[in-house]
Formats: structure tokens, C-alpha cells, sequence
């Protein structure tokens, strides 16, 4: 066990499956000597050469596209992209072309690539650089949709999405990357659709993704001082989705809020909320509760921006309206 | 032009298929075996085959809406092509994907695309494949004159120019993108010209001439194989057909279809191989045959396959997640 920062751990799950596999290579926009926008591929570029950590000029299009064409020629490229937000200078790569072409073409290509997508709020970054577009990706079939809340979680998630055949979506809440854990270097790749109880409880299910799980678990401390035991559910990839942990959970607690970061309408905590619906109506005694970002674009002004995103203390309003 | 008879002979009888493909695809569309949309190569075979015939066979193409011609020229079977525009199950796609999303990565074709442009940044990403593994392997990107507005047109060679990757850039100017004239849709009448700003040889040609596409091409695959980086060459040619079967083509001046349907590459080819005597007229007529009898094989191929099963559906987006049937 080795204690990391979000950021470190993955960097050194990218640094594994390079070190074991040379057609493992990694490119976006200053992620070379400079390192990336974060500073994520801190001295990859060092140990790796020009050739396998490759700076690529402002054009997120060819970035995913080049993956795309890599992918189904014999590499397993990762491509970064600095926001989320930029997924959308290059929709069509991942969504007409990297989602779709194993199907159109008849299952007779394979296109093992990551694209890694920076995304969410709380560092003032404003409206172009602090989205949460997760529901977008999750809605494209031919996408697999990753989204970890600790390092340990982001390194077997990784490596996982290295070894998967098909396009990952991996994505990287900003704040989390300092965010330290203890990781076990060795351990195996984390299987894609399996969920993870944050913290265990039998009153409520608080479901989370992301940075959200942490407010979730925050929630939880405050709400277990006033005597309610709330389980805290992360799904860690938002599809494959793990329906039967998340009902597991259900059939125990019988009550339930998700939390994410994004944008109410249309969010993924709705798609959530609809399987709930679907196949754990029995299991509920009150409503589905979605606890979401409000409707607008993210503000900048810090005072807004924190007004903005969810916080602890709003899952623990919602928990408590089922009280 | 070191070409050998028999070299010539080949790059005829691909025109001829792809000429005797598209003909049929046309009819076949209009008599309703044909769903959805066609967009057909006839009159621009030359390019294709020019270019396709400078390649080897495990080097990549990116290919367009318009692909038929591309996926021929790089040795995609006509039995299976025709299958995939019948929507059937042997088709190349198992009926899934259609006219514009032929592909066969055996061949190294990368696919047909339905978005103008897309094929530009997965030809670069196919090239940085083939120089990083060091395979020796060129891709060619085709694309038509329409697409060269789209940023990708300018992304991917600025991309692959600075990483000096091999891959040749094939412009099929038709002169329109779908209704809209060159002279609308773009201030220049090269697009070669914009080689300028990627520094990198942009080469204007005939693009009804087989063997000046040849020659363009053979220079620029040499280029790229030998690592010197991409090339732009610029075809001038033209579709004989609208945009897509049904199109009424209003938008072409008469004189102006005139003028190109006397520079038909096919006539210009058969006109080559008999005056300098590389095949008698009786070769000729049973090369014809033989291409004729192939195509009509591959329809009734196509006619006789059996339509996908409902469950195919649910197969083939993941390598591993078979999703529910509603």
C-alpha cells in the first residue's frame, strides 16, 4: 500500500501499462515535458520519450480522431483532453466515429482507447471549463463510462480501461486530484459495472458519483449524530451500471437520494432514478430524491459557484424531507 | 511510368468493377432493393484506382460517403459490398452499417463515413499508428472538395505534417459539394493550394486520367513511406450522378456535364489499352464479361442472403456487453 494523491494514481497506472506494454501511449495538449494542464503526466515524458507522451497542437478533434485511427490499427492510445467541455470541439470523433464504428462495421473492428476527460466545478473556471457532461457520454451506446471517486478506485479503474477493447470515457473530477488514498500498486484491474459501498448503513441510500461521493460521506457523519445510518453507493462507472449493488442497497434502506454534480435536467441522476423506478419500486417507501447541480451554466464568482454545487449539506436536507 | 502490361490491364478491369458496380447500385436503387441512401463513384473511378493501385495491401484508406470506389480500388469483394447496400446479413456490416460504413480492416480499409471530413483525423491516427510500429504502412485519406471547409480537413494535416506522418491526402474534386459549386463554396480553385500553409507538396492532377493519378500517387506513397511526411494531391474530376441517386442535379449547367462526361475515364483507359496494343479487342470484351458476370453474381448473392436476425441488434457495439432486447 502506497498513499497517493488522485493525480499520482493515474499517473502511475498509466506508467504500469506503459512499462508493460509499448503500444500504450498517451497524447493531448501540453501533456509532454510540460506535463499536462493539471499537471497529471508530470514526467512521463522523461521516462516515456517524445514518441509515447506526444504534446498535440489545439485541435480536440484530430486528439480523439487520432485515438480513433490508432485504436483500430494495433495501439491502445490514451488521449487527454485539458475539459470536458472541449468533447465538444471534438463530438463527432467520439460520438459518430469511436462509438459507433465497431457496430456500423459489423463487430469486425476493435478500438481499445481512453479518452481522459477532465470535467466539474470549484475552481472558478466558469462556464466553458467546469461542466459535468457525464449523461452525454453515458447516452452514446458504443461507450463505456468511468467516473472514480478515490485513488485507489481511479487506479484499478484505469488499468481496467487500458486493458478494455473498447472506447472508455474516463473521467476526472478536477478537485479530486489532490485528493490522497492508500493504493495498492499491485492489485488487479477494477472490473467495469461493479459498485462500491462507501459506507455502510441501513436507513438510506445516498447514491454518488464522483466528487459527490465525498460530500455524500460527509452528509452521512452529520446525519449519523442526528441517528440516521445512510449507505453511501458509488456506482464507479456509470456504464456498465451496477443495477443489482444499487438495489442490493435499496432492498436495505428502502429509501434513496442521488447526488451528482451535473446539471439537473436530463442529468445521469435521473437515468439513475428511472431504473430505480423500473426495477426497485417495490422496494421503496418514499420518493426518489435527486440532489444535482441547479439548472444553469456554472457561474464564476466563487460565492455562486459554491452556490452551485451540491453540497454535504444539501443531501442531508433531501435525506431528512424522507424523515 | 515503369507500369507493366499486366499492371495496366489490373487497374482496367478495377475501374470497369467499380464503373459495373455503381451502374447496377443505380438501377437496383431505383427499382427499391437498395434502402436508404446511395451515393455513387461513377465517373471519378479513376482516382481511386490511380491511387489504390500505388499502395500495398496492408496499407490503410480512409474512405468517404461516396466509398463504393475506394473499398473496390482496395480489393473490398463486390459479393459482400452488395450484400451490406441490401441490408442483408452477409454483407460486410451483417447489414448494420449500410452504403456509407463499409469497412474491411483485413484490407485495410478504414471504413466508409457518413460525416463529411471524419476520415481526415482517422487516417492521421492510422498514420501515427504505422510510423510509431514502424510497419512501413502509408494510409491514403480521400475526401471531396466539399469536406475541405471542414476544420478537420485542417487539424488533421496540420497534425500530420508537424509529426511528418504517411499519409497522403486524395482530394476528389467533383466541383460541388453536394448542390454548392467550388466557386461558392471556397476563393480558390486549387485546393492544393492550401499545401502552402501546412508545408507540404500539394500536386494538382487530372483526375480522369488513370495514369496521371498513378504517378502522383506512386511519388507521394514513395514520400510518405519513406518518411518525408503527407501529400496533397488534388484530383480534378467529376460525378456523372447527383450527390446521392435522386438527386435531380439541377444545379449543373447542361454544357458543363457535357463537357466532363467527354472526359469519362473509362473511354480514356479502353482508348489507352488498344492503341498501344496491351490487349486485343477480344481481351477486351472478355475482361468486360468477366466483370459483368462478377457483378451480376454479386446481386444474386446479395438477393439470395438471408435479412439479419432481430436479436443481431443487441451484437456487436461492445467486444463484450451484449445489451437487452426491449
Amino acid at each position: 500500500m502506497k498513499t497517493m494523491s488522485m493525480m499520482e494514481a493515474i499517473r502511475e497506472a498509466m506508467n504500469k501499462r506503459m512499462r508493460e506494454d509499448k503500444n500504450v501511449l498517451l497524447f493531448g495538449e501540453d501533456v509532454g515535458a510540460f506535463g499536462g494542464c493539471f499537471g497529471v503526466s508530470a514526467g512521463m515524458f522523461d521516462e516515456f520519450g517524445p514518441e509515447r507522451v506526444r504534446d498535440t497542437p489545439i485541435s480536440e478533434g484530430v486528439i480523439i480522431g487520432t485515438a480513433v485511427g490508432a485504436a483500430a490499427t494495433g495501439l491502445r492510445p490514451i488521449a487527454e483532453l485539458m475539459f470536458i467541455d472541449f468533447a465538444t470541439v471534438g463530438a463527432d470523433q467520439l460520438v459518430n466515429q469511436a462509438a459507433k464504428m465497431r457496430y456500423m462495421f459489423g463487430g469486425k473492428i476493435t478500438l481499445p482507447m481512453v479518452v481522459r476527460l477532465p470535467l466539474g466545478a470549484g475552481i472558478s473556471a466558469a462556464a466553458q471549463h467546469s461542466q459535468s457532461l457525464e449523461a452525454w457520454m453515458a447516452h452514446i451506446p458504443g461507450l463505456k463510462v468511468v467516473y472514480p471517486s478515490t485513488p485507489a478506485d481511479a487506479y484499478g479503474l484505469l488499468l481496467q480501461s487500458i486493458d478494455d477493447e473498447n472506447p472508455v470515457i474516463f473521467l476526472e473530477h478536477k478537485v479530486l486530484y489532490g485528493a490522497s488514498g492508500e493504493v495498492d500498486e499491485n492489485m488487479a484491474p477494477i472490473r467495469f459495472g461493479v459498485g462500491d459501498v462507501k459506507r455502510e448503513g441501513s436507513d438510506v441510500t445516498i447514491v454518488a458519483t464522483g466528487k459527490m461521493v465525498h460530500e455524500a460521506l460527509a452528509a452521512a457523519e452529520k446525519l449519523s449524530e442526528e441517528g440516521i445510518e445512510a449507505e453511501v453507493f458509488d456506482p464507479r462507472t456509470l456504464y456498465p451500471f451496477d443495477k443489482e449493488g444499487l438495489l442490493k442497497s435499496l432492498e436495505k434502506t428502502n429509501k434513496v437520494v442521488i447526488a451528482t454534480e451535473e446539471n439537473k435536467r436530463g442529468s445521469f441522476a435521473g437515468e439513475i432514478s428511472a431504473i430505480i423506478a423500473e426495477d426497485g419500486f417495490d422496494y421503496l417507501d418514499g420518493p426518489v430524491l435527486r440532489v444535482c447541480a441547479m439548472n444553469t451554466p456554472v457561474p464564476f464568482s466563487p460565492v455562486l459557484e459554491q452556490y452551485y454545487i451540491p453540497s454535504a449539506d444539501d443531501i442531508v436536507k433531501a435525506v431528512k424531507k424522507m424523515f | 511510368m515503369d507500369l507493366t502490361n499486366e499492371k495496366i490491364v489490373e487497374m482496367y478491369k478495377v475501374m470497369k468493377r467499380i464503373r459495373e458496380f455503381e451502374t447496377n447500385a443505380s438501377r437496383l436503387f431505383a427499382e427499391g432493393s437498395i434502402p436508404g441512401f446511395v451515393h455513387l463513384y461513377l465517373g471519378e473511378e479513376a482516382v481511386a484506382t490511380g491511387v489504390c493501385s500505388s499502395m500495398n495491401e496492408d496499407d490503410y484508406i480512409t474512405s468517404t460517403h461516396r466509398g463504393h470506389g475506394h473499398i473496390i480500388a482496395k480489393g473490398g469483394e463486390t459479393k459482400y459490398m452488395m450484400a451490406e447496400l441490401f441490408g442483408k446479413e452477409t454483407g460486410y456490416c451483417k447489414g448494420k452499417g449500410g452504403s456509407m460504413h463499409i469497412a474491411d480492416a483485413t484490407k485495410g480499409i478504414l471504413g466508409a463515413n457518413g460525416i463529411v471530413g471524419a476520415g481526415h483525423n482517422i487516417a492521421v491516427g492510422a498514420g501515427l499508428s504505422a510510423k510509431y510500429r514502424e510497419s512501413g504502412q502509408v494510409v491514403a485519406c480521400f475526401f471531396g472538395d466539399g469536406s475541405t471547409n471542414q476544420g478537420t480537413f485542417h487539424e488533421s494535416i496540420n497534425l500530420a505534417s508537424i509529426w511528418k506522418l504517411p499519409v497522403v491526402f486524395v482530394c476528389e474534386n467533383n466541383l460541388y459539394g453536394i448542390s454548392m459549386s467550388q466557386a461558392r463554396h471556397q476563393a480558390i480553385q486549387d485546393v492544393a493550394d492550401r499545401a502552402v500553409a501546412y508545408n507540404i507538396p500539394g500536386i494538382v492532377v487530372d483526375g480522369n486520367d488513370i495514369f496521371a493519378v498513378y504517378e502522383a500517387a506512386t511519388e507521394a506513397v514513395a514520400r510518405a513511406r519513406s518518411g518525408q511526411g503527407p501529400t496533397l494531391i488534388e484530383c480534378k474530376t467529376y460525378r456523372h450522378k447527383g450527390h446521392f441517386e435522386g438527386d435531380p442535379t439541377t444545379y449543373r449547367p447542361s454544357d458543363e456535364v457535357q463537357e466532363w462526361m467527354a472526359k469519362d475515364p473509362l473511354p480514356r483507359a479502353v482508348a489507352y489499352l488498344m492503341d498501344n496494343e496491351i490487349i486485343s479487342e477480344e481481351e477486351l470484351r472478355k475482361i468486360d464479361a468477366e466483370i459483368v458476370k462478377e457483378i451480376e453474381e454479386a446481386i444474386k448473392f446479395a438477393e439470395d442472403s438471408p435479412v439479419p436476425s432481430l436479436e443481431s441488434i443487441v451484437q456487436d457495439i461492445y467486444t463484450d456487453i451484449v445489451e437487452e432486447v426491449r
